[in-house]
């Protein structure tokens, strides 16, 4: 009981005195909000997007066949697919149809594709939010696409979509296959690529080879490698963030460092005084620790709660010139919220923890000396 | 009884500037009696003081208080002696500034453990004894020099310790406040309480409240005066 009473008064005098110097202890809260704000903005920023790779990367298909040509990608002949579901241990084989398409009044492209049961039906798409917002489109808009001959093809969009994974979607334009071909010109015995899938996941790596085999002139890319792609594309935009990280806590650390080096002149005669009426040096340890803590702590909530308010519903707005927008048109970026206990723990232990440190070390060197020294000055 | 037996203090000791403040000086400080050491500057007088308040370790010499030797104990036991058997009354009052004249005095208290609200009740009767009721929640610099010296005096009283030490207390007052301090002081000895007094001023030594001037220079003691 009496240990609480001490620690009670002890708060209570540390509070005190940090209401007292408001206009400097304002600014520090500031400027360490900040601090936590952008760490904690970074953490979970990185952490929803390998989220959302790894959402995209659920439905992606084993096998991926193009054909090439000279090097270079070029539209495969459907009758290829028959060809690949003839090799033992193919479940299917599926021909698609996908594209860009530059919309010179916006100034984006789109990814268009045709899946294969697009219940709309002809004359219709599906349109990713990204898009809608650009072209303030709602459903039940006629869009007009240009052709590959020029003619303009006009389309009533019958739904937005809202996807899981909004980061992919935003730029998507959904429609009937007869309507892709005549959009491109692309005949009914071409195809975009054909994606495979297998009966056994681990036979993959054969049954690419055995395609190579029979069909000389194509490309299997499988699923690993299509994660290594999107591993890369988020990761760079991860490092990005990592820089801004590091130098976020190297703000921290000057930041901290400054307020280890240097007890005012004022603080320490205030320690004086408290040891020459009777504090012990480890009562100064105990009101510096909390006065420590609750300015970090308080620092900590507040930059950790602004970063989460940042991240998942102010669509990071702050980082988004730099890392979203899978093309020209960013995504209204809603990621998921979420929280890891062990990044919330990392962050305490890098700001919390450093600064109360930082606050405790100088004022337990100031606290041992002699009190007498206070009737001297 | 406070007692000092062959009491030595050196500073900087085995440096070029070395100093000698206390040499070799055994006195005793009578309970319930006001003692006064008197001195010009640099004659160890605060050197003293510290000692006998447990603020400093001499260099050599033992410090008893009631039969009990103190040279010997830790620093925390010292802390806990000189928070609850002395209370200080500093030549420059050495009040925090930036909170209220009530918080300053409680201070000494906090460590102790005490409920706050005994603490506070205890602090309003010291300021309703010394006419400050009405400012206790005003800031210390708001305060008169006056009104500073008494939530001085109500800080040094707040764990109602046996012995007071007051080192050049009035140094920074006028005759009239000097004046008014010495009565607190005599009044504070009728209740009880055992004060030892740091002075050079001969408002403080030549009170009638004063039993007993220690005369010091250089050190050491070179006279005493029993009134």
């Amino acid at each position: 009981m009496q240990w609480f009473e001490r620690q009670r008064n002890i708060i209570d005098f540390t509070l005190s005195s940090l209401l007292r110097r408001k206009g400097k202890n304002a600014a520090l809260l500031v400027v360490y909000i900040s601090v936590v704000f952008v760490l904690s903005s970074v953490m979970f920023f990185t952490h929803a997007i390998r989220r959302e790779a790894s959402l995209v990367l659920q439905g992606a298909p084993e096998i991926v066949v193009q054909r090439v040509i000279a090097g270079r990608h070029d539209l495969i002949p459907v009758g290829y697919a028959q060809k690949i579901v003839g090799i033992r241990g193919v479940r299917s084989a599926k021909v698609r149809l996908w594209g860009y398409y530059y919309d010179a009044v916006s100034g984006a492209n789109y990814t268009l594709m045709a899946p294969d049961q697009f219940s709309h039906g002809e004359g219709a798409v599906a349109i990713g939010s990204g898009i809608a917002q650009s072209g303030s489109y709602e459903e039940g808009t006629i869009v007009p696409l240009k052709s590959y001959n020029g003619t303009l093809l006009s389309f009533e969009i019958k739904k937005i979509l809202t996807g899981a994974s909004e980061l992919v979607n935003a730029d998507l334009m959904l429609m009937a296959e007869t309507d892709f071909r005549s959009l491109f010109g692309i005949g009914p015995s071409l195809a975009t690529d054909i994606v495979v899938e297998v009966m056994n996941p681990r036979e993959v790596a054969t049954i690419a080879a055995k395609i190579v085999r029979l069909l000389p002139d194509t490309r299997p890319i499988i699923r690993d490698e299509i994660l290594r792609t999107y591993d890369s594309v988020f990761n760079w935009r991860g490092g990005i963030l990592l820089v801004i990280f590091f130098g976020g806590v190297l703000a921290f650390i000057i930041f901290a460092w400054d307020k280890a080096s240097g007890l005012s002149a004022e603080e320490k005669r205030e320690i004086g005084i408290l040891k020459a009426i009777g504090w012990e040096t480890s009562d100064i340890i105990v009101m510096k620790f909390w006065e420590g803590l609750s300015v970090s702590l308080a620092a900590f909530l507040g930059g950790i709660t602004l970063g989460y308010l940042h991240v998942f519903f102010a669509s990071s707005s702050l980082f988004e010139p730099v890392l979203k927008g899978w093309s020209v048109l960013y995504p209204d970026f809603r990621l998921v919220p979420f929280i890891d206990p062990l990044q919330v723990a990392t962050l305490f232990m890098l700001t919390v923890m450093p600064y109360t440190v930082a606050t405790v070390i100088p004022s337990w060197r100031a606290a041992t000396v002699d009190p007498d020294v206070i009737m001297r000055s | 009884m406070i007692t000092l037996k062959d009491m030595k203090k050196v500073f900087n000791a085995g440096k070029p500037n070395e100093f000698t403040a206390v040499r070799g000086v055994t006195v005793g400080i009578e309970d319930r009696k006001l003692t006064v050491l008197k001195g010009p500057s640099g004659s160890g007088k605060t050197t003293l003081l510290s000692i006998i308040g447990c603020m400093a370790r001499p260099t050599a010499g033992r410090v008893f208080l009631d039969g009990r030797e103190l040279t010997s104990l830790p620093e925390r036991f010292l802390t806990g002696i000189r928070r609850s058997t002395f209370g200080f009354i500093f030549q420059q009052f050495n009040l925090i500034k930036g909170i209220s004249a009530i918080e300053n005095a409680m201070l000494p208290a906090y460590p102790t453990g005490r409920p706050r609200a005994e603490i506070r009740r205890r602090a309003s009767e010291l300021f309703e004894l010394f006419n400050l009721g009405g400012k206790a929640e005003a800031r210390i610099e708001w305060l008169s020099g006056g009104e500073t010296q008494r939530v001085a005096i109500a800080r040094a009283l707040i764990n109602a310790p046996a012995v007071l030490i007051a080192d050049e207390p009035t140094a920074h007052l006028d005759s009239i406040l000097s004046r008014e301090f010495m009565d607190i002081m005599a009044s504070l000895k009728r209740e009880g309480m055992t004060i030892v007094m740091a002075s050079h001023d001969p408002i403080v030594y030549e009170s009638p409240a004063v039993d007993r001037i220690i005369e010091m220079r250089d050190g050491g003691v070179v006279g005493e005066v029993a009134s």
